[in-house]
């Protein structure tokens, strides 16, 4: 696949977009609930936003190796209701006695239709695809996939802002959470085996902005009055095609994102659980996203289609 | 070609730094009376103040009692000296607990809806 034919007419939309104003809505919202782009797992809205970067340093392997990473990713709504997603990322691994490795990781592409938003009950869902295309990375060192994996998804978020006045300190909690498999389209790779897996991830987040604004002054000033805190989980389950039956990897990262008018900023730690060959001790993620329907509202920051 | 991914990307990330903007979605700041609080005497007025710029013909506010009554005067709007604040008159206000819901649009068009309470003793 020719990079060039997504990046050069992403890059070209962005400053060809005619510039005429509509009435907005975006970026997480439900009601008064505002869900934040979470780190690890998907977020159950479409989006004109961009995270740059999204530094990464895993936890150790199970052979000492650590990988690091810079990612990039991408969303803009094509419609009110649909968007496209972009993603990807470059690769360091230092390896124990042995030369360093890096490169590009596969590029990771998706499609999202936004099922419903329901502001009274806080809530939304939306339905995806997104692929990861063979031979897009650097597959001989950094470990891209030399196949192309198809990972149809659902997923969606509530906020808990209907919970009864005896229980309101509660309501700035929410959560978001994924359903979805991996279909690899090669069996195996080198020898060894592509299983189909089961996917799955879930954020839980207490929004001191909910607190503050919805439910009680509680004096909280800047920084913290825009403060999400939250823990997020993801789980991996092969499914077929290994021998000693499935395995489940994840990672729980606890964390903090802080919420402004025009961008975020988030920080978790890594803490791996499930299979020992996925890593041990911690890692820790940091992330600069922007709210791209903010920054420029009347351009790039829209639906291309309709509002 | 790696290379180029980055240079993209860098790029994109530069446009947005370089593009200063006063808009964006407007969160409430702070009120008064406050989100939750519990007041005496009664307020004759509440106000919003928000982070950002509304516009001032579709930004709306009213305040409804248990019962779900109207106790607002009907007058919200934005303050003409100060674009950030959302205000309206109150009707005399017996003891009780009153829910705040607001409609604030952004002079950039982005909308955003919030509610709270807040009791007078």
């Amino acid at each position: 696949m020719n990079k060039n034919l997504f990046w050069y007419p992403a890059l070209g939309a962005a400053f060809a977009m005619p510039f005429y104003s509509l009435p907005a809505n975006a970026h997480g919202f439900a009601g008064q609930r505002f869900f934040p782009a979470t780190i690890q797992t998907d977020d159950p809205f479409v989006a004109d936003e961009m995270s740059l970067p999204t530094v990464t340093v895993n936890p150790k392997a199970q052979d000492g190796s650590r990988e690091s990473d810079i990612g990039f990713d991408i969303a803009k709504r094509i419609t009110p209701n649909f968007g496209l997603t972009a993603a990807d990322q470059w690769k360091y691994i230092r390896v124990p006695g042995a030369p360093h490795q890096y490169g590009f990781d596969n590029l990771e592409t998706g499609a999202q239709y936004q099922l419903f938003v329901d502001a009274s009950h806080e809530a939304m869902a939306l339905v995806g695809l997104d692929a990861s295309w063979a031979h897009t990375g650097r597959v001989n060192g950094a470990g891209a996939d030399d196949f192309t994996t198809l990972s149809p998804a659902f997923d969606f978020g509530k906020g808990f802002g209907d919970l009864p006045d005896w229980l309101s300190y509660a309501r700035p909690f929410a959560i978001t959470a994924n359903l979805g498999f991996d279909f690899p389209t090669k069996t195996e790779s080198a020898g060894n085996p592509n299983p189909n897996n089961f996917t799955a991830g879930a954020a839980l987040e207490y929004s001191f902005e909910y607190l503050e604004h919805h439910v009680k002054d509680i004096g909280f000033g800047a920084p913290f009055d825009r403060m999400i805190a939250l823990v997020e989980w993801t789980s991996t389950t092969n499914l077929n095609r290994v021998p000693n039956g499935s395995v489940t990897t994840g990672i729980i990262a606890p964390g903090l994102i802080w919420a402004g008018q025009h961008y975020q900023l988030g920080a978790e730690l890594l803490v791996p659980y499930g299979n020992s060959a996925q890593g041990h001790g911690i890692g820790g993620v940091l992330q600069f996203h922007l709210y791209l329907d903010d920054l420029f509202p009347n351009s790039i920051g829209k639906p291309i289609f309709g509002d | 070609m790696r290379n180029s991914k980055f240079r993209v990307a860098l790029s994109l990330l530069l446009l947005a730094a370089a593009t200063p903007r006063a808009f964006a979605h407007a969160f409430p700041d702070h009120a008064q009376p406050a989100v939750g609080s519990t007041v005496s005497p009664a307020p004759a007025e509440l106000k919003i103040w928000f982070t950002g710029k509304l516009e001032p013909a579709f930004s709306k506010l009213d305040v409804r009692d248990a019962s779900g009554a109207g106790v607002d005067k009907g007058d919200a709007a934005v303050d003409p000296q100060d674009a950030t604040l959302l205000h309206v008159s109150l009707k005399p206000l017996p003891a009780g607990t009153y829910k705040v819901h607001w409609h604030a649009v952004s002079v950039d068009t982005h909308a955003t809806d919030g509610d709270f309470t807040f009791s007078v003793k």
